[in-house]
């Protein structure tokens, strides 16, 4: 604990270094993959396409990726943007299905309906096929957002602050407890991101509980009967 | 009123949805577009407001082809309800009945206001209006749909299958409610089912459709009855398995005047008065339609 102690100021901005570079990359790789996702679901064609090309994106390997995008954006080295732009493909890659599947899930007699009664085309997208698909959106921004705090680890590789120092430093000079740190510190962020992302989940989907209760309730009322 | 003028629906695939229909539908009574699945009904009731666009014909409202008005603006001012009611599950029930109204730019306080009073006439408790579709019974969900349908105050309500999946008692309900709404407000219904009593209940113009949207024979519930124009018609409508041909049950002897009639099968189908052993006949106009063997109480319906 004495090197805890000792480095708490240390933690607080490798972590806050860290939170800089994952959270603008999870935010935008849910606003990028939305009209990708879009397209995908939008015509025959283009759902094969764009979903192969999405998991081709993810299995380009880290390091070279890092090393290549500072050449093609013109940005130095250890430009932390080179990392927020590595993470935000690879958020894109794995929410780009996440959108198409929750475009998709939702029902089409009820986008029948809403074009029924007079929603146009564009506020029907926004107030109704994106809402509803928010459930499945949700459940991939989780999955987006803690695979890119973990993977923003990747960065002290490449000399750019985060909790990912913790583990380079703490095996340079073999301080256990500095590595463990790193674990524990990266862990708490994905954590800390995940409760977020439930929290603003809820209060955007507030349907979804209800709903939920409902259910349940009736089932209990329908299970009360039968005893 | 609604015109079809020899209107066709050629899908991609070379499927003939509808093959050269007409018809008018009078203003202020309810037509019913009757057939089984696939026969084209539901695809004529979405060519009323351009949900489907015919590949050849065109369709008149009051005189004015509705190919000249814009689809979005068309809808919002044609009622519709569907079956599983269609409501936006992520929006409160107020909030899906205001839907159109918002829609139409009304205020809000005052699109409220009406959403409220849409739920007093389609016999739903004002306290129903915070919750979500899917904390409501399905009857319940189908009168939300019907309100949201009627929320704009339109002149058309398109109905497709509106109470296909609900239980029979509740669609009972249901379907004296749609009668008494009808009597109140006076819309020029055209309602699309499979079920030919529902179409003899509420239809003033009853229209049975066969495959392609082929018109089998239209009129009044009575002139069906008294005349099916075809075999196809009688099949449809029940007459050739004496289902609609009821004779007196002599077997057995019910409380006064009353007799009871069964149809060919031998089921029972309902009493009917005979003073002092002479079938009492009935002036056909005016016709209540009110008669339902439940309450108007929405209740868990």
């Amino acid at each position: 604990m004495t090197w805890v102690i000792n480095n708490l100021g240390l933690i607080w901005s490798r972590s806050v270094d860290h939170v800089a570079i994952a959270f603008p990359a999870v935010i935008l790789s849910f606003l990028i993959a939305l009209p990708i996702g879009w397209l995908a679901t939008r015509f025959a064609w283009s759902r094969g396409i764009l979903l192969s090309l999405s998991s081709v994106l993810y299995a380009i390997p880290s390091l070279p990726l890092f090393i290549v995008l500072p050449l093609l954006i013109g940005t130095g080295l250890r430009d932390p943007i080179n990392l927020v732009v590595a993470l935000t493909l690879y958020g894109i890659a794995l929410m780009v299905r996440s959108t198409a599947d929750g475009l998709s899930s939702v029902d089409g007699d009820i986008v029948q309906s809403a074009t029924a009664i007079g929603y146009s085309a564009w506020s029907r997208f926004w107030r109704v096929e994106l809402p509803l698909a928010g459930p499945v959106l949700l459940a991939g921004i989780r999955v987006v957002s803690v695979s890119t705090v973990s993977l923003t680890t990747v960065g002290a590789v490449l000399g750019i602050s985060g909790t990912g120092v913790f583990f380079t430093d703490g095996v340079q000079r073999n301080i256990p407890e500095e590595i463990l740190t790193g674990v524990v510190v990266t862990i708490v962020i994905a954590v800390v991101f995940d409760l977020v992302i439930v929290q603003v989940g809820r209060l955007l989907l507030p349907w979804t509980r209800a709903v939920k209760t409902a259910r349940a309730r009736q089932l209990r009322d329908r299970e009360g009967v039968a005893a | 009123m609604i015109e079809f003028r020899s209107v066709t629906k050629l899908y991609p695939d070379g499927t003939r949805a509808v093959d050269d229909f007409s018809l008018v539908i009078p203003s202020r009574k309810t037509t019913v577009l009757v057939g089984s699945s696939g026969c084209g009904k539901t695809t004529l009731l979405r060519m009323v407001n351009r949900m489907v666009e015919p590949t050849s014909g065109s369709i008149e409202i009051d005189g004015a082809n509705i190919a000249a008005t814009e689809p979005v603006h068309l809808r919002r001012g044609i009622g519709y309800v569907m079956q599983n009611s269609g409501l936006l599950p992520h929006r409160r029930v107020i909030d899906n009945v205001a839907t159109v109204l918002l829609l139409n730019r009304v205020p809000k306080q005052q699109a409220y206001d009406r959403s409220l009073e849409l739920l007093d006439t389609v016999g739903l408790d004002r306290s129903l209006a915070r919750r979500y579709p899917g904390e409501l019974s399905g009857g319940q969900q189908q009168r939300v749909g019907v309100a949201r349908g009627l929320a704009a105050d339109p002149n058309i309500l398109l109905m497709d299958e509106p109470f296909g999946a609900v239980d029979p008692i509740v669609r009972t309900d249901l379907q004296s409610e749609t009668m008494r709404l009808q009597r109140e407000l006076d819309k020029t219904i055209v309602f699309v089912t499979h079920d030919i009593d529902e179409a003899f209940l509420l239809g003033d113009q009853v229209v049975i459709l066969e495959k392609g949207a082929k018109i089998a024979q239209k009129g009044t519930p009575e002139e069906i009855l008294a005349n099916p124009a075809s075999d196809f018609v009688a099949n449809f409508i029940g007459a050739d398995r004496g289902k609609r041909r009821l004779t007196v049950n002599s077997a057995v002897t019910p409380n006064g005047d009353d007799l009871v009639l069964v149809d060919a099968g031998g089921y029972a189908a309902g009493v009917i008065s005979a003073p002092h052993g002479v079938l009492a006949s009935s002036n056909p106009s005016p016709k209540s339609r009110s008669i339902s063997n439940k309450t108007d109480q929405a209740g868990d319906a």
